[in-house]
């Protein structure tokens, strides 16, 4: 057993920075929590008048003029999408760049960009995009005469074309770049003792590397999702006429002045937490299987 | 003998796994093909149109192909007067100013953190369990995060009420919320997350020898801080401020949220002018916002490679 050495002054200090940081991150959440049970009478600020579920009743009532359960299926709905192209289409990527692959650090530069690029000059381009591609196609049936499908016809913006375009500009780096960090420390003798014994290269990735790397892959899983679920900047110009949660959210925070926007925000801070929650949880099963099935 | 028995069906195996390989393996370029059709239809074209629309001319209810300078010359509209700031030059430095306060507290508190981490909690369990829990907010709604200010900073906050009751005002603080104020510190409290993470991940790598060596040959804590771990930690340092800075440089939606939708911002301007659709003038303002985003980045990459770092 190594002797330890006894704790400075340093830890302590360093210590309590670290716990004054932690409240002031989840602080004021917490604080939102508790609201969001005040009592009938309440308002948005401290103290509670009593103590009740009357602002979730009134949440499910609907906020206002905005059907907010339409905008959270919604959300849940491209969320997923947008989770499964991100799982698939980084896969698919990280695998490539493993390989010899010509154009490779132009994409990989592609992605860091889109990465750092200020969300809003992304929506805007996705949002231009779609409105010149609109103009174009009403030119288009005005010249061949088709008058049904002008008068039919309004946009091609919506939630699974140009909103889910611009999500995916936005979550697909984050999911390479975890692909990326992964490979780099995966070492590939498996994969050569797997092709020795005479493994085809599905055979190899199914039973070899999808096991080693599938905490990683649940990970992305869960960047896909939740970066979808708060998406806010890159869909604003580009989401068409229906809204996703967080934009419906953002609109009520100048007009809604009772804590039913603390129960939503309860509401929707909950369906994260269970999606972190699973993802961790699937996480640590993957990773005891592994070694589990390695003791074997 | 059995031996050359053996080494001749592994050979044999050997030379049918390179026809199985031929027969299943997806050529690269294919695998890379649906991310790659990504980047370009939602990200390479857009900025191109971005890049020519801003020279094209606008009606009322359309665009019109053209090439002049006229949404330039508009976004500087008045800038060539020395005596007052225009509103181009005016945003701009607001915006800067906030990009630079954000920066400097999330690298302070984002180093820190993770210079605890990594250096002083002693377990590993412990240092990802601590580390989860830095993280676990970046995973929930900003917007949420956000307005979950407003009972500790609203007039009847708990914040003015404890000063209040204590005595040491005697009015509610207006600047508390919706201002200058609430805006970095809403940008403080979601952005730090991204300078934890990749410094955190660069201190890991330190060889902790190094950090025993600078003691053994004498040097002061601070001095192993300042002369050993920063210098290895700049990778992470540098990945962290270009996530911070242009977050910042192109936000509106916290900007907007927390400065009540009275504080400019470039990120706000664009959004304003698309929602007008006044498109040729959002994409030279976009234009400008991208030129000096990059200057900024091409700045900070001339110290690091990102991809080395992974």
């Amino acid at each position: 057993m190594r002797i330890r050495e006894p704790r400075g002054f340093g830890f302590y200090a360093l210590a309590l920075f670290f716990c004054a940081f932690v409240l002031f991150l989840y602080g004021p959440m917490i604080a939102i929590f508790v609201l969001s049970f005040q009592g009938p009478e309440g308002g948005l600020v401290f103290p509670m008048r009593g103590v009740s579920l009357h602002w979730f009743a009134k949440l499910m009532e609907g906020v206002g003029v905005v059907d907010i359960w339409a905008a959270f299926g919604r959300s849940l709905r491209l969320g997923a999408l947008v989770t499964a192209l991100t799982v698939i289409f980084s896969l698919l990527a990280s695998l490539a760049f493993r390989k010899k692959l010509r154009f490779g650090s132009a994409l990989f530069f592609v992605t860091v960009a889109s990465l750092i690029m200020p969300s809003i000059i992304v929506s805007l381009g996705i949002g231009l995009s779609f409105r010149l591609l609109d103009s174009g196609l009403k030119g288009l049936f005005t010249a061949v005469g088709w008058e049904g499908a002008l008068e039919s016809f309004t946009t091609t913006m919506g939630l699974y074309s140009s909103a889910l375009g611009a999500q995916l500009t936005w979550t697909l780096p984050f999911g390479l770049l975890v692909m990326f960090s992964v490979f780099n420390r995966f070492n590939p003798a498996y994969e050569e003792a797997a092709r020795d014994l005479g493994a085809t290269p599905w055979q190899t990735f199914r039973h070899v590397v999808l096991p080693l790397i599938g905490p990683a892959v649940v990970g992305v899983a869960m960047f896909g999702f939740t970066l979808s679920w708060d998406e806010i900047a890159r869909s604003s110009q580009a989401i068409g006429d229906l809204n996703t949660l967080p934009l419906e959210l953002q609109g009520l925070t100048t007009t809604v002045t009772t804590p039913v926007i603390y129960a939503l925000g309860t509401v929707t801070t909950v369906v994260s937490f269970i999606v972190v929650g699973v993802t961790l949880g699937l996480m640590a099963l993957l990773a005891r299987r592994r070694r589990g099935g390695a003791q074997r | 003998m059995q031996a050359p028995g053996i080494a001749t069906e592994a050979a044999a195996l050997r030379e049918a796994a390179p026809a199985a390989r031929r027969a299943w393996s997806l050529p690269a370029w294919l695998q890379a093909m649906p991310m790659s059709l990504v980047f370009l239809l939602f990200f390479l074209v857009p900025l191109a149109l971005i890049v020519a629309v801003s020279f094209w001319d606008a009606s009322e209810y359309e665009l019109i192909p053209a090439f002049t300078p006229k949404n330039y010359i508009n976004v500087f509209d008045g800038c060539s007067n020395m005596s007052e700031l225009c509103v181009t030059f005016k945003t701009y430095l607001s915006t800067f100013k906030f990009c630079f306060l954000t920066w400097l507290f999330t690298l302070v508190i984002g180093f820190t953190v993770a210079y605890f981490l990594a250096f002083y909690v002693r377990t590993p369990g412990m240092q990802t369990l601590l580390f989860v829990l830095c993280t676990i907010p970046f995973w929930t709604s900003n917007v949420i995060r956000m307005i979950s200010w407003v009972p500790l900073l609203g007039r009847n906050g708990l914040v003015n009420e404890g000063l209040l009751k204590l005595g040491f005002i005697q009015q509610p603080l207006d600047w508390l919320l919706f201002s200058p104020f609430s805006v970095v510190l809403a940008f403080v409290h979601l952005f730090t997350f991204f300078m934890i993470v990749p410094i955190f991940n660069s201190m890991m790598r330190i060889d902790r020898s190094l950090l025993e060596a600078a003691r053994d040959a004498g040097a002061t804590p601070w001095q192993t801080l300042w002369n050993v771990v920063v210098p290895l930690s700049r990778t992470g340092i540098i990945i962290g401020s270009i996530f911070v800075i242009t977050i910042v440089m192109g936000d509106f939606v916290t900007i907007g949220v927390m400065g009540g939708q009275q504080i400019a911002s470039v990120g706000k301007i664009i959004q304003v002018q698309t929602s007008y659709l006044q498109f040729p003038l959002a994409a030279a303002n976009a234009v400008i916002l991208l030129a000096v985003v990059l200057m900024i980045i091409w700045a900070l990459t001339r110290l690091v490679d990102i991809r080395k770092e992974l």
